[in-house]
């Protein structure tokens, strides 16, 4: 069953920190991504709303700013860089951390409702 | 908006792989001003992205150039890299000659040339080994 979930809700479901965009936590989201390849996170634009991702660079803020998510979730504990936080702040996006490894924060977020995006066939 | 359009000029430096994208934010963020639709922003956004980060990753920098019309955006990347040797591989999803350090960085998955076509209305390549690549991607609005 497809559920909205608030922002807010992830952040308790993953055990998450918060590291920036406390005032977008109530905003809705209704679909999730998850890559440690931008690439291939921007190669499926279905208003996907927030991406899991164990990588850690700029240009994961880059990409979620390209592809309007409201939420990125860095898992396996990954730490994003002061920098990293400023760009998602002067964007608007929700960042935060969790200690869970990439399948169990996927599953831990199907379960509760919130689908991926299926890929439509070429 | 006059019928003259309006153009936007970047140097996108090779030597930061950090601010690679740096460009392609400004010109959503302009675009966004200028009023055009969401999916249309976000399509140049995502092509002139791709195409950036190409020429961070291959080709050492470049410069690009958006053209702003009522009716059609057009992106125009210039580089001095070293041209790619067979246009038709580059365009297979999967294919990169990006090297390891590349991929660890979330790039070099061979969906670049791919996503840059998929989002645009016409996309041309001049390339010339040695010499360097030219791109021209139109998005119509």
């Amino acid at each position: 069953m497809d559920r909205n979930l608030k922002i807010r809700k992830i952040r308790e479901l993953l055990d998450a920190e918060l590291l920036c965009g406390e005032d977008q936590l109530d905003r809705e989201v209704y679909s999730a991504c998850s890559s440690d390849m931008m690439s291939d996170v921007l190669a499926f634009v279905k208003d996907q709303a927030v991406l899991l991702t164990g990588l850690v660079n700029p240009q994961v803020m880059r990409t979620a700013e390209m592809m309007d998510m409201h939420c990125v979730v860095f898992v396996r504990g990954k730490n994003p860089t002061p920098e990293m936080v400023e760009l998602a702040q002067s964007s608007g996006i929700v960042v935060m951390h969790s200690a869970l490894r990439m399948y169990e924060a996927c599953g831990t977020l199907y379960s509760a409702g919130l689908n991926g995006t299926k890929v439509a066939a070429e | 908006m006059t019928d003259a359009g309006i153009n936007f000029h970047f140097d996108v430096d090779g030597e930061d792989f950090s601010s690679a994208g740096a460009a392609s934010v400004e010109v959503k963020k302009n675009l966004r001003q200028l009023g055009f639709p969401p999916d249309v922003i976000r399509k140049v956004a995502i092509a002139m992205y791709e195409g950036e980060i190409n020429m961070v990753i291959h080709a050492n920098g470049g410069t690009a150039d958006v053209f702003v019309l009522p009716d059609e955006i057009t992106m125009v990347l210039r580089d001095q890299g070293p041209g790619i040797a067979d246009v038709s591989l580059a365009m297979q999803e999967g294919f990169s000659t990006a090297r390891d350090n590349i991929r660890s960085l979330g790039f070099g998955a061979g969906m670049g040339l791919p996503n840059m076509k998929k989002y645009t209305d016409a996309m041309e390549i001049e390339t010339e080994l040695g010499k360097g690549t030219k791109i021209v991607m139109r998005v119509k609005i």
